[in-house]
């Protein structure tokens, strides 16, 4: 039974990766799309319009942030691996669903909201710094899903 | 911390100093022109100078062609780095000489256009050239001219064919066709994948049939027709496009040997546009018979210089005050630290009219808050070196670059103090390193605590500094009521939340929920329990009773009130958005150590150390920029939402001096004032 924990537990790791990695891939793509879209226009806003394609992109980050200390919390990095027991594991796969969920759907939400934002720097150059608001607004809850994720993950006993 | 305060001064002088005035003002550079004149003022009158000044616009955007064409002929490598040196700064004696010599740098730049163009027409002969050979070449190997006449008797049919069609084929579908034929003579000249070239020989009366014979297996006549041997036209087209070729060289050549005016063109350049400005200025101001006026608003601290130079020609000064119904143009003024995140402010919204200017404020928290995101020591001294070795290395890059240098460079400092209470060195590096290199495992114990071995204290404490901004930002809207002695307001608006906010925090820290929080439990003697629990009872009464005081009826009034109380939840999620300062700090520690980890994988071998070093740079770079980045993006949200939505609105107009504007260089002052 034993060893279906760590099941449980690695599954957790690779749903807050995987799922939140996948927002960040659709949202950095969605910008992406619209930075060159400007950039076949006016090549000189190329810094700016990256910026704004990388915004997205933390998502991803957070969820290998919760990945990676999921890992070695239960020892699968260097050392031997930790006997998990199966609630232990299910508790570890539920504290990084925060993540993996908002991660995916925050993602592909910044993403849009950047593409947005790269239009108001087509348009209106000077206003860089309150168009890159509008994508850090919908990062906020990435942010906090992290928050959630990292306390349980780091709160479970093992 | 300070929004320079402005006046409006008007010049009225006489005409025939009109050019050396308004040429000082614009050295000067400290005068935003603003007419109050209608337009509809009998006495004065504006000139039209659209003509000049476009003429002027014209001969700047051919001058700065020129510079680029230069750029293009005699190309100076510019290293990335080059965008930060900014202008040059030129003696005024080197500006002048070039505007002496104005209209022999006007011929440099025409010849250096027409050149450009020869060049291109001399480009486009070549292709044509090309072009025919190309067409030609399957030709080559016909011994007489293309249009040959034949003999008395004979003619010549040249022709293309679909490509596989064989001698024989040719043959046969002659003898087909035109059975009773005087004699033909056929020849494939060449072939290739597309088309069959062939000439055919035939009786001169029996041109038409055979000609019609061929066409029905294809036959068409080539499209160009040359009156040589191809051989021979191939030979001399070959000769022209080395000529010509040989030209091209010779005009690149001219033009690098101009190359030497490339500076004076600059200059050249700027002269116009400055002189452009000029006229565009000239433009608007009213002007009588003898005399004209020029009116606008200058910073106070500006005005001695103004006057000073008005004394020097017959004229009346006049120096008054900002209306109340005008809106004037906004100039930050700042000590050197605070300056920098003048460009953080502008990014916003300069203050608006009333609105103090909050940037010396902000930038304290800026630099604070932008530390705990980033709170890696080696990072922090990285941006700092980084910003510090440019700032002075380029002394003359463009001023808002400075300024972002200037904050980052503090930014970079608080980094390396946050850093150090975590202890975070390139995240875990030195426990990697020399646990896996070195065999036994040191560590740089942090100096406060890591956050990553008690997160909960640190988001407390992230809390805790979001209430101090927030209770600042709140603090500020009071200090502007007191200021326009708004006393109801600041009651109101202000004392009232302290009251609320203050006993509510007094009531949540003994609370069960703290205490699990904050794993500490906190007791307060019982006075202040119920000093807090008056102070949220009389804020939560007075916000209700007062907020919607501007409203007449006593029952909208009240459910203005509730409204209002209703802001607690606002007040609730801004404090919580303070968080991201633990997640951020969090982000850029983990992936350090994930970098770490990855790097060293190869064990405690050659191949292993090499590649830590590889993952070490590109990892830690990477992660430097994506967190920087997000410390960037973050800091910046923290500001505007929630600090800014406490006081501040912002809409200010920013100070646009008529001044010279160049594009190049700077001209070094010689006539201090």
């Amino acid at each position: 039974m034993s060893q279906l924990g760590i099941v449980y537990a690695l599954l957790g790791a690779a749903t807050a990766v995987f799922l939140s990695g996948a927002g960040s891939a659709l949202g950095v793509g969605i910008a992406g799309q619209a930075a060159s879209g400007v950039m076949s226009e006016d090549p000189s806003k190329f810094a700016k319009v990256l910026i704004m394609q990388l915004l997205p992109g933390t998502q991803g980050l957070y969820g290998l942030i919760i990945g990676f200390v999921t890992l070695s919390k239960i020892g699968l990095l260097g050392g031997g691996v930790a006997d998990v027991s199966v609630q232990t594991g299910l508790l570890i796969l539920a504290a990084c669903l925060p993540i993996g969920i908002v991660g995916l759907i925050s993602g592909k939400s910044q993403g849009k909201t950047a593409a947005a934002a790269i239009g108001i720097i087509a348009k209106k150059p000077d206003q860089f710094g309150k168009a890159m608001l509008f994508p850090a607004m919908v990062e906020t809850y990435a942010i906090l899903a992290l928050l959630i994720s990292f306390l349980a993950v780091s709160a479970i006993q093992i | 911390m300070a929004v320079l305060q402005m006046q409006r001064i008007s010049i009225c002088a006489l005409k025939k100093n009109r050019k050396a005035i308004l040429e000082k003002l614009q050295a000067l550079g400290v005068m935003e022109i603003n007419h109050i004149i209608d337009d509809g003022d009998e006495d004065f009158q504006k000139m039209d100078t659209t003509n000049a000044r476009m003429s002027f616009d014209k001969a700047a955007a051919s001058a700065d062609k020129a510079v680029e064409l230069l750029q293009v002929y005699a190309p100076v490598k510019q290293s990335m780095l080059a965008s930060l040196a900014g202008k040059e700064l030129v003696d005024e004696d080197r500006y002048r000489q070039v505007i002496d010599r104005k209209e022999e740098l006007q011929r440099v730049v025409s010849r250096i256009q027409t050149l450009d163009k020869e060049k291109a027409e001399q480009k486009a002969e070549i292709l044509k050239l090309t072009n025919s050979i190309e067409s030609l070449t399957p030709w080559l190997t016909l011994g007489v001219p293309m249009n040959y006449k034949g003999t008395a008797h004979t003619d010549m049919l040249l022709g293309v064919m679909p490509a596989g069609v064989s001698l024989e084929e040719v043959y046969s579908v002659l003898a087909e066709r035109v059975p009773d034929t005087g004699g033909v003579d056929a020849h494939i000249i060449s072939a290739d994948q597309d088309s069959t070239y062939v000439a055919v020989f035939c009786m001169r009366r029996e041109v038409a049939q055979v000609e019609e014979a061929l066409r029905g297996r294809g036959f068409a006549k080539p499209s160009q027709i040359w009156d040589k041997v191809p051989s021979q036209a191939v030979d001399n087209m070959r000769r022209e496009i080395a000529e010509r070729e040989d030209k091209i060289t010779q005009i690149e050549q001219d033009v690098v040997s101009l190359n030497v005016n490339k500076e004076d063109l600059c200059l050249l350049a700027d002269y116009y546009r400055v002189r452009a400005d000029k006229y565009a200025v000239l433009g608007q101001i009213p002007q009588s018979g003898r005399t004209f006026v020029i009116s606008g608003y200058v910073p106070k601290k500006y005005v001695p210089r103004v006057e000073k130079l008005a004394k020097q020609y017959d004229c009346v000064l006049d120096i008054e005050e900002v209306k109340e119904d005008e809106e004037a143009p906004v100039l930050l003024q700042n000590n050197g630290f605070a300056s920098g995140a003048e460009g953080v402010l502008a990014a916003f919204g300069l203050p608006g009219k009333g609105e103090i200017d909050p940037t010396s404020i902000m930038a304290v928290f800026y630099v604070f808050l932008f530390g705990m995101m980033l709170s890696d020591a080696a990072y922090g001294a990285i941006v700092s070196i980084a910003c510090g070795v440019l700032l002075i290395k380029f002394p003359r890059m463009g001023d808002g670059m400075k300024k972002a240098f200037q904050l980052f460079f503090w930014c970079g400092l608080s980094t390396l103090f946050w850093g150090i209470l975590f202890g975070g060195y390139f995240g875990d590096a030195v426990n990697v390193i020399s646990r896996v290199f070195l065999g036994h495992e040191v560590g740089i114990k942090a100096l406060w605590f890591a956050p990553l071995d008690d997160p909960m204290k640190l988001l407390v404490f992230s809390m805790l500094f979001g209430v101090i901004h927030l209770f600042t930002g709140l603090g500020l809207k009071g200090y502007m009521c007191l200021r326009d002695k708004k006393y109801m307001d600041f009651l109101c608006d202000v004392v009232l939340w302290y009251a609320l906010l203050c006993g509510l925090l007094i009531m949540l820290i003994p609370s069960e929920l703290f205490a699990s929080i904050a794993q500490m439990e906190i007791v307060f003697p019982p006075f202040v329990n119920t000093l807090g629990k008056a102070l949220a009872i009389i804020g939560a009464v007075g916000i209700v009773l007062m907020s919607g005081r501007s409203s007449k009826n006593f029952g909208l009034r009240i459910a203005l009130g509730a409204y209002d109380l209703y802001n607690v939840s606002g007040w609730l999620s801004d404090v919580l958005s303070y968080s991201r300062l633990l997640a951020l700090g969090l982000a850029t520690g983990v992936i350090a150590s994930v970098i770490n980890q990855m790097g060293s994988m190869g064990g405690k071998s050659v191949g292993g150390v090499i590649l830590f070093i590889a993952v070490f740079i590109f990892g830690h770079l990477f992660n430097l920029a994506i967190n920087l980045l997000g410390a960037y993006v973050h800091t910046n949200r923290l500001q505007f939402v929630e600090f800014f939505g406490k006081f501040y609105e912002g809409g200010g107009r920013e100070f646009n001096p008529f001044k010279a504007n160049t594009k190049y260089a700077d001209v070094k002052e010689e006539t201090k004032l």
